[in-house]
This record gives structure tokens, sequence and C-alpha cells, in this order.
């Protein structure tokens, strides 16, 4: 149709404002896509929790431990299938800056616990014949160019003095959501240089992993492991993976909101800047509006050129953003390193930029457009007179 | 006798700013024949335009009525409005208003597209009108690459491409020089002798006004015949 012919070489006529707006367009519908990005990346470390998993820490706060001793007591409930422990090392590797996490767990038992880390079972031999053997993640092993067999110190800030560790093997995610990014090593190691140096922290552990038989029962069991420590000095907290994860990720949820509320002001500012423009445009074009209306062109007539260059500009600006979006979100990924679990652009995402992007397209053109059919033809026609 | 094609009755016009009555026309009675050619003067601000597009059917009369052809156009709903301008009328500008963004055949070709007319068949009726104004060989010149005789000669296509009864010119030449101002004229008089086209056109000029068949005066709102 010749309208649509009208549209695209309208939308050349201000070449300079044409291009600002679709840039604009292309920054504000990329930064909701990748804040987007971010958010989800934030909550999905909760993603990847197993339903029959339960954590227990101290009742008074996670920095405080639980006696090994209550492995027994934890073990002989009725329903719970299997039980191990970690213990929280927070070392660093060379330089404070490189952050990941580091859990002393029990060899034998913690990564039964834990089916979505995959280890070669040779490696899984190789941890449990050496007390200062690893297991470290497959990104994390990328990230510092680690291999099976390698030998590396962390330092430790909790457990302090310089610690030497041999790579026993390394796993891999059974699926996107899983952190490849934990070293896993020892609870023994750390125990028996503490039964060594400083005798009253050995025996200890930061939280118990338990695993229960019905996930539908696990308010119940939680209430059952917390009453078996009740009124004693080491009182528990017990709750499940989901729970215990979503403890962390509710610390920056605050933040999280506010990223999330940039980017929707984002969106309706360039429905402004948009808006201005077709009402720029549209104020121009009342007398081509008047003499089509002469010639017997229907308001729809004119609305759909309004709203056509509106939604054209709006469709190239989105698609823009969106295009830098997918270009911007890996270099991202690279430069938040072993942060996130994963930090992928999702389709979803993909799909509600766009949308924003065609209702911006849309909701622009409305007033401009409502103006220009209720401009009178005889006052169109003034306005150059 | 010719029968009449515009029938003016008793019209009033008042323009109203905030709750000030602006009185334009007053009890305006006019019939033009069809094939006459109608010079309407008057001086700047009497209320040629406004009457002119009443005629039209962009303007309401306040009071009275107009008629063209059978149709009483005062009455008519403005989508019924635009149906019957688009068929039955064709509007020449003062500034050309031709669409900067179209060549000379597709500003001409434009009222077309409300027609049923397919893509051939516009195509033949556009050349015809272009031949007509003797623009054949600037169909595909934008407004901009055009002079303002040019420009207005387009315009004059865009006019009569559809076949309309009447022609209504505002001040056609007010804004061209001498000679395009003559050849505008010349091109007039040729629509309404070869092409018996019904043509009303408001001018100040005096030279232009002897073209025409006839020619009117409105002063302060009221028309004087010659
Ligand atoms: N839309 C309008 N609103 C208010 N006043 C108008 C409007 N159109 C015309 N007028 C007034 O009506 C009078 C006649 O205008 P017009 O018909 O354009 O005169 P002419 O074409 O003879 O110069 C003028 O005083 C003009 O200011
Ligand atoms: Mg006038």
């Amino acid at each position: 149709m010749k309208i649509l012919k009208i549209v695209a070489r309208n939308a050349r006529r201000h070449l300079l404002r044409t291009s600002l707006t679709v840039i604009g367009l292309a920054i504000a519908v990329m930064s909701f896509a990748v804040i987007r990005t971010f958010v989800l990346a934030w909550y999905s470390q909760a993603d990847a929790t197993s339903p029959n998993r339960l954590i227990v820490i101290n009742k008074v706060s996670l920095g405080f431990s639980l006696p090994l001793s209550y492995y027994g007591k934890i073990a002989g409930l009725e329903g719970v299938t299997g039980i191990s422990w970690a213990q929280w090392f927070g070392g660093h590797y060379v330089d404070e800056s490189n952050f990941f996490p580091q859990f002393a767990v029990d060899q034998n038992s913690y990564l039964e616990l834990y089916p979505e880390f995959i280890v070669k079972e040779s490696e899984m031999e190789a941890f449990r014949q050496q007390r200062n053997a690893a297991i470290v993640g497959r990104k994390l092993a990328d990230r510092f160019g680690w291999s099976t067999g390698d030998k590396i110190q962390l330092v430790g800030t909790i457990y302090p003095g310089d610690w030497d560790f041999l790579i026993a093997g390394i796993y891999d995610g059974e699926t996107e959501l899983i952190d490849e990014s934990q070293f896993i090593f020892r609870w023994d190691y750390i125990d028996e240089t503490m039964k060594q140096e400083s005798p009253a922290r050995s025996g200890y552990v930061g939280s118990f992993v338990v695993q229960i038989e019905d996930p539908s029962q696990s308010a119940v069991m939680c209430d059952r492991i917390d009453a078996l420590f009740a009124n004693s000095s080491y009182e528990s907290l017990s709750q499940t993976e989901k729970a215990f994860q979503l403890s962390f990720v509710a610390m920056g949820r605050s933040l999280v909101t506010g990223t999330e509320v940039i980017s929707i002001l984002v969106i309706g500012i360039i429905l402004l800047v948009l808006t201005n423009t077709m009402a720029m445009t549209a104020r121009e074009r009342i007398s081509e509006y008047a003499v089509m209306k002469t010639l017997g062109f229907r308001p729809f007539h004119i609305v759909g050129q309004i709203l056509g260059e509106s939604l054209l500009l709006a469709t190239i600006g989105g698609l823009l953003g969106l295009g830098l979006t997918m270009l911007l979100t890996p270099i991202i990924a690279l430069a938040l390193g072993t942060f996130f679990p994963i930090f992928k652009v999702a389709p979803v995402t993909l799909v509600l930029g766009f949308l924003a992007a065609i209702l911006v397209g849309f909701f622009a053109a409305l007033f401009p457009g409502i103006k220009a059919v209720r401009t009178s033809i005889v006052d169109g026609l003034r306005i150059i007179d | 006798m010719a029968q009449e094609l515009v029938l003016v009755e008793n019209v009033d016009k008042s323009y109203w700013r905030d709750s000030l009555e602006i009185p334009v026309l007053r009890d305006i009675t006019l019939k033009i024949k069809t094939g006459d050619f109608l010079a309407l003067m008057g001086p700047s601000g009497s209320g040629k335009t406004t009457l002119l597009n009443m005629i039209a059917g962009i303007d309401r009369p306040s009071s009275g009525t107009i008629r063209v052809g059978d149709v009483n156009v005062s009455s008519l709903s403005e989508s019924a409005l635009a149906g019957w301008r688009s068929s039955t009328i064709g509007f020449v500008f003062q500034f050309y208003n031709l669409m900067p963004v179209l060549n000379a055949f597709e500003n001409v070709e434009l009222p077309l597209l409300l027609t049923k007319l397919n893509k051939k068949e516009r195509r033949k009726q556009v050349e015809t009108a272009l031949g007509i104004v003797g623009l054949e060989d600037r169909m595909k010149h934008y407004p901009n690459q055009l002079s303002g005789g040019q420009e207005q000669r387009v315009a004059i296509a865009r006019a009569v491409v559809t076949d309309p009864e009447l022609i209504l010119a505002d001040e056609p030449t007010g804004d061209l020089d001498k000679v395009s101002a003559e050849e505008i004229m010349v091109l007039l008089s040729r629509l309404n002798k070869e092409f018996d086209k019904t043509i009303v056109m408001v001018t100040h000029d005096p030279r232009a006004a002897e073209k025409a068949g006839t020619q009117l005066h409105l002063d302060k709102g009221e028309l004087h015949t010659e």
C-alpha cells in the first residue's frame, strides 16, 4: 500500500532526529533487557536447589557452628534418608579479589547428596584417598587454568595460614543452573589441623545437609530437627535449601528491586522521548494531513501514518536494542566472572523487550494521532497561511 | 439553459474566538451553473476562502444551506463529506500543498488511492492528467525539484485526476510570478472550455479574474455582482 511508502519516506525526513530517537529507544530496550537478565540471574541462584534437601545451621546465625555430634541424632530421625555436613572456608587464591565459594565437606557423604555435581568415579576415588584433595567446578578450573593433578594454595582467613591443595577432580553441573564455581575439599583436612593448632575449634561444622524422604513433609522435618536441640547451647535452625538460598538472595533484594524500577523508568522516559518526536512530527505535517483530508482521506489514514511511523521507529529501536543486548551480555557475563551461576538472556526477556518497544511505539502515537484527527481541515490549512 | 450546480442559500458564517463571535459572511446567496467559470474577488479577510471552503465541504455554515448537484452539503456527516469530496471536488490551494515525500506522479495518484482503480488504470489516469498540465516529462520530480508554476500545475493535475464536476481554486496564482500565473490561467480556462469543468476561483488579481466568465465581489461579508 502507498500509505506505507509515505510512512517510510516520512521517517527519513529528519534523519538526525529520527536516528537519535531510534538510538535512545535501542539503549532503553537494551537497559531493560540487561537489567532483567541481571535480576533473573540473581534469583536463579535459588533455582538450582533440591526440594528434598534441608539445611541445618546454628539458630544464632550462619557465622556460628554446630557440633558434629548432632550428626547421629539427625540421622536417627524417621524420614531422613541422608545426611552430610559442610563448613564455609572463606579463603582466597593468590589475591583477595579472587572470590569463589569454598566448602570443607565430608568426602564420603557430601557429593552423594548433590548428584547434580557430576564427578568421574576415578576422581572421587582420588578425593577420598588424600586428605588435601579438592574437587572444583568446571568454570572455576577454566578461570584459573587448573587441571586435575595441579597443586594450588589458598590463603585462609577464618582458618589462618596457607593451605595446600591437590586438585583431585573437576565437576560439571548437570544443568546450566548448577553453580560450577565451587571449590570443594575435605573437612577432615581443616579439622585435623585445628586439633593441633586450636583444639577448641575442632569438631564443629557450619551446616548439615539433610536429605529427607518426602519433600512435602519438609516443614515437619525442620521442626523435628530443631526440637532435638531446643534449649541446648547450640540451638539449630532448619530450612529447605531453597529458603536457605533465598535468604542470601534476599539480602540484596532492595537493590534488585531498585534496579528493576530503574528499568521500568527507562522505558517510561523513552516513551516521553518518542511521544515528543511524534508530536513534533505530527505538528509539522498538520497541513499535509489537512490536504489529505481535503482529498477525502479518513481519520484512520492519518492516524495510520502517525502510528505507522511511530511503530517503525519503535521496531527498529527495539530490534537494535535487543541486538545490542545479545552482544553485550556475554561481555557482562565475562566481567561478572563466577558471581552468577548463569548470566544469559532469557527468551522471555527478548519478547518483553520487544513488546515494551512496540507498546512505547503505540502510546507515543496516541496523543499526536488524536490531535491530528481532531484538528479541523480549515485550521490545518491555516497553519501555513 | 444550463442547470445549477452550486446553490448557496442564505448562508451566515461566524467564527468563535473564546466567547467572542466574529461574523465573517452574512446572508450569502449564490447560484453557480454547470460550466461556469466564476471569479470570487474581494479584499483580504472578506471571507472568500471561507465561502470556498464551505462549498468544498471542509467548513460548515453557521446557518443556511449549500447544495452541490443533488447533495445538501451542509447536512452531510464528516465521513460522508470525505467520500463526497473525493469524487466531486477538485481543490487547488494557493501554496500548492503537494506532499513533499511524493514525486509528481505519486502526488497526482494520491486521490486515486481512494478509488477502486487498479495500478494500471491509475497510471493511465495520472499520465492523462499530467499530460493536460504539460508535465509528462516531470513525473519523477519531487516538489522541491519543481518551480512554483510547475508545482501548481501538478496540484491542478491532482485536482482533475478524479474527473470531478467542480474545481475550487483558492488564489491559485497568488504566489506565482506573472508568467507562471498566466500559464495557470490559460490552463484553468482550458479546463473550463475544453473539459467543461465548472470552476470557482478566488483571486485578488484583476487580470486573472478577466479570464473567468463571471466575477463576484465579496466585501465585509456581503456579496456584490459586478
Ligand atoms: N478558523 C478561523 N477562526 C477564526 N477566524 C477565522 C477563521 N478562518 C477565517 N477567519 C476569519 O474570517 C475572516 C475571513 O477569512 P478568509 O475567509 O480567510 O478571508 P479571505 O480568504 O477573503 O482573505 C478573517 O477575518 C479571518 O481572520
Ligand atoms: Mg483567503
